[in-house]
């Protein structure tokens, strides 16, 4: 038998070569043209909240002036200056290229009732809400995830039944009345329940510092945690549970079991990273959020966070800092979309092909 | 070789499921092991310093005196700044504060004031006349600086300091209120060096100079404030170790803190939260005759001063005898009863009973009492007659229907809405409650009928009876002024103007008295009622404390500094000391938790080994 290969043979080779190679060139070639693209998509939405953040909340009815001087002995001089002071005597295309031009040189101007560049404030507040809420998003998609998949993998059963409904339920209860029920049990104390947490706010203001500090932090965000995640767990639990069930009927399972892999294995490596996929973009849309924080539950334990600052924002209206904080808020959404984007071809192959 | 059989899930052993649950149940549960600790930490309680915590809602909008004009702000500002005069606990009449005497001249336009002479920054330097004219002139030169209290140096013509005792300010036209200069005096020294007063927020060095019974020591945004006391202050240093204002934004969270002992004070308490803590143990309910009035306005029709008429107001209500009707028909002791559940006293004159030297209420034949029989009556006579339906009908043939501009944040206007939409019903008009989160908008374009309305009054009331003045309404209809409710009215015009320069205590009374009646008969300002000041402290903390007016007044928000200036520990008086008992939880709850996360992630990797070993 001769070696030599006919014309037939090195087609096949060739189209076999040309099919090998084209997945791989064209995956990370693809990848990058994915990225590009998405990435060209934050830039103009971050351009687009940018510009409509101007126009969307002078909308809101209300004077700023007037509002922010009720009830305060005030002349009218007093009113023409606060006018001049904040730029509402200019008129309202001049305001708004004002804005864009300093908006694109990173100044969100300066609050009109607080008196300080709206970047110092939000960067003030960020802290605070990013430990309340980018822990609590860490924990509850964690046990989110985790509670999900045990369901999903024993849907029907007992436990499933319990975890669901239970999920279910704190998922409906209102985040400021589990909060205040939380605080009346466990930072007054009740019956034999002891007040082991802080009412509120963030540290106890009595000179900690450094390891004692952190642990007095710590213990003041113990009930604003907890009580995020039992109102948020709910949604990573449903979205993996459902998705998960999607998967359940695959064939590869089949194989899986098949080679012999125990249940476990079978669940941890086959399974769940298929169905993750809808559960991502659900984390990163919490983790966009998690800027915004949480209106209610900053309220409720005094959080010094920018849920609060917003609120205030609002009841002016304090256009600048309202302006800035939809900007930060949007912005982070872009930000974590995007990361999301770029996440998913990496998690699944398909996605960006 | 690979088994083909699919292996059963192993059953978790008892006591691995039960830690897995610990875990799973998280800090909460990690925290009841450590209760033992929170006890152990509370014993020194004689020996810590004694705090006055006070739970605020509001955040600050500046420490610096020449911008803040928010409640917080500036009771804060007249704790650490003292002002010319004070007013007197008992009856709110001026008393000396920086200035001991002060005196005007014939012709009325100079006043000289005596500075006292045992007044100390808290850098150690004397407080003078040079301090307080400079204070007044930045005022005047820079618009900036005017931006919290312009409206008192408006009418200054010139400030000077001609000795460090003597501080003479020259006015344009006489001026009554020369008594009642709401400015913080800073020091001279410290502030000259400020560049941009409209930026300048006072709230990054520490302590803060000042001359007032207590120091700003501390400021950490929306969570505390903390002061402690001027040791050399003249009247005497303040009693408690240390005075904190801790934040709590939502009402209940504070009234929680207040029954745990975290916080000595909580003002602004609702009914039912005042209800509750009436029967608790060691707090005292302070249920305090108030310093607002809470009124319906109805529109005159809005003007501006060129002469030009704007909004929508509904024309009827231009008629007296249907804004009488309106009025008649009111039940004031209902509302009082059912809407402020008794926590409020019928309203009657413009200025609440507190002040009494101003207060009036209308003689027995101008009063508009209670009578919806009366109310049909006027409107018959008026000619507003019922058609088929029963609705009364206007003028122009059709049936009257008033709006009424609410507050959504306001629940009182709400429940108020409910009941005049009933009472009104009665009478054959119609009434449409608008709840607005902002109702400033429609106000300020005098597109509503009538509207709910409520101020604060200050010791002297030149400033809420300024806001009924012609002068200040809107120069155009697009300008804004600082007119409240469109009123312009000579005969109350003149009588304003006559107090304003008025001299002579009583005289002036006499004045502030006869411009409420006016404003009554007129009947676009109808004064219901005048709420209370809900609020509540702990007994086991504080001893004793100074209410305004002193025989029974509110703590929070008074016009002098005599709430907390006078507040006096009890013997065990320091709280609950949280940073100690936070410690000594914490000492075992991290041990505890580290503990456990570790027997946790132990059992989680043994778990996985096996699973792989098996594979």
């Amino acid at each position: 038998m001769t070696t030599a290969s006919t014309p037939a043979d090195v087609a096949r080779a060739e189209k076999a070569r040309a099919t090998d190679g084209a997945p791989r060139t064209g995956s990370s070639l693809g990848y990058l043209r994915h990225a590009a693209g998405k990435l060209g998509g934050a830039l103009v939405s971050l351009f687009a909240v940018l510009v409509t953040s101007f126009f969307l909340f002078r909308i809101i009815p209300g004077d700023p002036v007037k509002a922010m001087t009720h009830g305060v002995p005030t002349s009218a001089e007093q009113l023409a200056t606060l006018r001049r002071q904040f730029g509402l005597d200019l008129p309202l295309w001049q305001q708004f290229t004002d804005y864009c031009a300093k908006a694109l040189s990173g100044d969100l101007g300066t609050s009109f009732q607080f008196r300080a560049p709206v970047g110092d404030l939000i960067a003030e507040k960020l802290p605070a809400t990013l430990l309340l809420t980018g822990v609590a998003v860490v924990i509850y998609s964690a046990l989110g995830l985790w509670l999900g998949t045990r369901s999903a993998w024993r849907h029907g059963g007992l436990g499933d039944k319990l975890n669901t409904g239970l999920a279910l339920t704190l998922w409906s209860v209102p985040s400021f009345w589990l909060g205040l029920l939380l605080i009346i049990v466990f930072s007054v104390g009740m019956g034999p329940v002891p007040g082991l947490f802080p009412t509120g706010g963030m540290e106890s203001g009595t000179g900690e510092t450094g390891f004692a500090y952190v642990l007095d932090v710590a213990h003041h965000l113990v009930l604003p945690v907890v009580t995020l995640v039992a109102v948020g767990y709910a949604q990573t639990l449903l979205v993996m549970r459902s998705s998960l069930l999607d998967e359940m009927g695959g064939d590869y399972l089949t194989t899986a079991r098949a080679k012999g892999l125990r249940d476990d294995a079978v669940r941890r490596r086959h399974a769940v990273p298929n169905a993750l996929l809808p559960t991502v973009t659900m984390i990163f849309i919490n983790l966009g959020h998690v800027a915004a924080g949480s209106i209610l539950v900053e309220t409720v334990f005094s959080w010094p966070g920018l849920g609060g600052l917003f609120y205030q924002a609002l009841s002016v209206p304090d256009l600048p800092l309202v302006q800035g904080l939809f900007v930060v808020f949007a912005g982070a959404m872009i930000l974590m979309n995007l990361i999301a984007d770029l996440l998913y071809p990496l998690l699944d192959p398909r996605v960006g092909r | 070789m690979v088994m083909v059989t699919k292996a059963p899930p192993r059953p978790a052993p008892v006591a691995h499921r039960a830690l897995r649950l610990l875990l799973a149940s998280g800090v909460t549960a990690v925290s009841l092991v450590a209760a033992p600790g929170t006890a152990a930490a509370e014993d020194d309680k004689s020996a810590a310093p004694k705090t006055l915590t006070v739970a605020v809602s509001q955040s600050i909008d500046s420490l610096s005196p020449f911008l803040a004009q928010k409640l917080t702000s500036t009771s804060i500002h007249r704790l650490a700044y003292e002002y010319l005069t004070n007013y007197d606990a008992k009856d709110a009449r001026p008393i000396p504060g920086l200035a001991t005497a002060w005196t005007p001249s014939p012709d009325k336009l100079t006043w000289t004031y005596t500075i006292r002479e045992d007044s100390t920054w808290s850098d150690g330097k004397q407080a003078t006349a040079e301090d307080a004219a400079w204070t007044f002139n930045k005022m005047m030169t820079d618009p900036n600086a005017a931006t919290a209290n312009g409206s008192f140096t408006a009418n200054f013509a010139k400030v000077t300091a001609p000795d460090p005792r003597t501080l003479v300010i020259r006015l344009k036209k006489p001026q009554a209120t020369m008594a009642a200069l709401d400015v913080p005096i800073v020091p001279k020294h410290v502030w000259e060096k400020v560049g941009d007063f409209s930026k300048f927020n006072n709230d990054k060095q520490f302590p803060i100079v000042g001359n007032g019974p207590f120091v700003i020591t501390d400021y950490k945004v929306d969570q505390y404030i903390k002061l402690k006391p001027n040791k050399t202050f003249w009247r005497g240093a303040p009693k408690f170790d240390e005075l904190v204002f801790k934040y709590y934004k939502d009402g209940d969270a504070a009234v929680a803190a207040l029954q745990k002992g975290e916080v000595s004070f909580v003002p602004n308490l609702t009914p039912a939260q005042a209800d509750a803590l009436k029967t608790q143990k060691n707090i005292k309910v302070n249920d305090a005759p108030g310093r607002r009035f809470y009124a319906l306005a109805t529109n005159p029709g809005a003007k501006a001063q060129d002469g030009k008429t704007f909004g929508n107001g509904h024309k009827a209500l231009l008629d007296p005898a249907v804004r009488k009707a309106l009025f008649l028909a009111v039940d004031r002791t209902a509302l009082v009863d059912k809407v402020f559940q008794g926590h409020a006293v019928e309203g009657e004159g413009y200025i609440p009973p507190r002040f009494g030297s101003y207060f009036w209420k209308p003689a027995d034949g101008q009063k508009r009492a209670y009578d919806p029989a009366g109310a049909q009556k006027v409107l018959d006579a008026a000619g507003y007659r019922k058609n088929a339906e029963g609705k009364r009908v206007g003028k122009d043939g059709k049936p009257l229907d008033f709006r009424i501009l609410c507050h959504a944040t306001d629940p009182n206007d709400k429940a108020v809405g409910k009941y005049l939409t009933e009472w009104w019903g009665k009478l054959g008009i119609g009434l449409k409650v608008e709840c607005l989160d902002s109702v400033s908008d429609p106000w300020v374009k005098g597109d509503y009928d009538l509207a709910f309305d409520g101020w604060s009054v200050n010791p002297d009331p030149d400033y809420v009876l300024s806001i009924h003045t012609c002068g200040t309404l809107p120069a155009t209809p697009k300008d804004t002024g600082a007119t409240d409710n469109f009123i312009c009215d000579k005969e109350f015009d003149g009588l304003y103007a006559q107090q304003a320069v008025e001299y002579d205590a009583a005289k002036r009374a006499d004045l502030v008295k006869r411009m409420q009646s006016r404003l009554y008969d007129t009947g676009y300002m109808n004064v219901m009622a005048y709420p209370n000041a809900l609020e509540a402290y702990r007994t086991d903390q504080i001893a004793s404390i100074t209410t305004m007016p002193e025989a029974a007044g509110n703590l929070w928000g008074q016009d002098g500094y005599w709430s907390w200036w006078s507040a006096a520990p009890t013997a065990s008086a320091a709280g609950e000391k949280e940073s100690s008992s936070s410690a000594g939880l914490w000492l075992v709850v991290g041990p505890a938790a580290v503990v456990l996360l570790g027997v946790g992630l132990w059992a989680a990797r043994r778990r996985r080994s096996t699973a792989d070993d098996r594979e």
